[in-house]
């Protein structure tokens, strides 16, 4: 009897209707194969896949704490290495707060050592399940639940921070960034990305319906415009250089005004600020151009 | 002191157990007839819960959606290249 494919993510999860996150995560267990182990920070992606007694998962999946999925997957990869199983791969997901704030000292110590994981980054730009709190993924002028917008404030003023550069100064053989307005992008990034002996990260920009506040059809079509305005490029490192890039010299960028005027948060900005976004999505045009 | 016992794991695929399909106000309803089998609504759903399979009246793969847990969140509608899914209400469910 043919029995149907076992999904790796089923259905009766309790994500938002529409999360982009969600999208995103597909296309990621699309990339893998049965042999895979995934270790999960805590965030949206933990909590809505494993209400207790329930999982959606159908791969071996653990999560142990917020911070600590890095060293979960290493210790995993050390059982592994003892028992001289070379075959089985090692996955971490993490959200945004769990990759540029919380874990990354120890992201940095798994890739100091050098080890063989692949470490998935959903960044949604807040600490979404727990109520939309600004992280080092927030970018300037969006409003979140500690960085409010108001009569004085247009939001958070602070920069995002490069994670991917973080990533390429560890040296790591693949790094790559994607959104969910491209599955079959994500699909073969995680897939070349398993194919590199080595550790490597791949970001994906994961639209969030109450965190950006927009409509529950609009997760893909946000995660095209991120590319579009050149925002948010989909990019490739291997070995520390830009093997691909969305930007180049034929590449028409969209006034960032067309991403930013369709979500919720980004709905007190004043014409400078747009304007100092924009210089934002010059400056990439410049730095990624191939 | 008597320790209770937690169970720390738990069955695959088990959330299949939670149907949420009652969260949905529309309902993704699909025209065959317009769809040319592209697979991208079965791709972006973000529950899954499309899948490509052959049916009586072609012979490509053309999607089902499972609505025991379609959410009703309408992104297969808004992306469908030849518009060929229509969100209706759905008071049923
Ligand atoms: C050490 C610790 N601090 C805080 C929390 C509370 N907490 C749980 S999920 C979460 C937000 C996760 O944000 P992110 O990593 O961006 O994932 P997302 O939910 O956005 O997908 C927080 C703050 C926690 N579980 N553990
Ligand atoms: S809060 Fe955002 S990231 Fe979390 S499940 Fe909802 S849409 Fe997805
Ligand atoms: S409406 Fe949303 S949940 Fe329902 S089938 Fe379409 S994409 Fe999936
Ligand atoms: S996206 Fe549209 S055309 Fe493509 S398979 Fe789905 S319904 Fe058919
Ligand atoms: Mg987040």
């Amino acid at each position: 009897m043919n029995r149907p494919p076992k999904k790796f993510l089923s259905p009766g999860h309790n994500a938002c209707a529409g999360c982009g996150q969600l999208v995103a995560v597909q296309a990621v267990m699309r990339g893998l194969d049965e042999d895979t182990i995934i270790a999960n920070a805590t965030g949206c992606l933990e909590v809505t896949t494993t209400a207790y007694p329930q999982s959606a998962w159908g791969l071996p999946w653990i999560h142990s704490l917020f911070e600590n999925a890095a060293s979960v997957a290493s210790g995993i990869k050390a059982a592994l290495k003892q028992k001289k199983d070379g075959k089985t791969k090692v996955l971490v997901q993490g959200g945004d707060g769990g990759t540029y704030d919380i874990g990354l000292g120890l992201i940095s110590g798994m890739w100091e050592r050098g080890e063989n994981i692949l470490y998935v980054c959903y960044d949604t730009e807040a600490y979404s399940n727990t109520g939309i709190q600004a992280s080092g993924a927030t970018p300037y002028g969006a409003s979140t639940t500690t960085t409010p917008k108001g009569s004085e404030s247009i939001g958070s003023t602070q920069a995002k921070k490069d994670m991917l550069a973080i990533a390429l100064a560890h040296g790591l053989k693949y790094a790559a960034q994607s959104t969910a307005g491209y599955p079959d992008d994500i699909t073969n990034k995680v897939k070349r990305a398993l194919d590199v002996d080595g550790p490597s990260y791949l970001q994906i920009l994961s639209p969030c319906i109450p965190g950006w506040q927009i409509n529950n059809d609009e997760a893909v079509f946000m995660g095209k415009l991120a590319v579009e305005t050149a925002l948010y490029p989909l990019l490739e490192y291997k070995d520390g250089i830009l093997n691909a890039s969305s930007i180049t010299g034929s590449f028409r960028a969209k006034p960032v005004a067309e991403y930013l005027k369709k979500q919720g948060r980004f709905k007190n900005l004043s014409e400078e600020d747009l304007k100092h976004i924009q210089s934002l999505a010059d400056a990439n045009l410049k730095r990624y151009r191939l | 002191m008597k320790r209770s016992k937690i169970k720390l794991e738990t069955k695959a695929n088990s959330s299949l157990n939670n149907k949420t399909g009652p969260w949905r106000t529309h309902k993704p309803i699909t025209d065959y007839a317009a769809c040319i089998g592209c697979s991208l609504c079965a791709k972006i759903c973000p529950e899954s819960c499309i899948a490509m399979e052959i049916r009586t009246d072609s012979p490509r793969l053309k999607p089902v959606t499972d609505y025991d847990y379609c959410k009703g969140c309408a992104l297969c509608a808004r992306e469908c290249p030849v518009k060929a899914i229509r969100m209706e209400e759905d008071i049923a469910a």
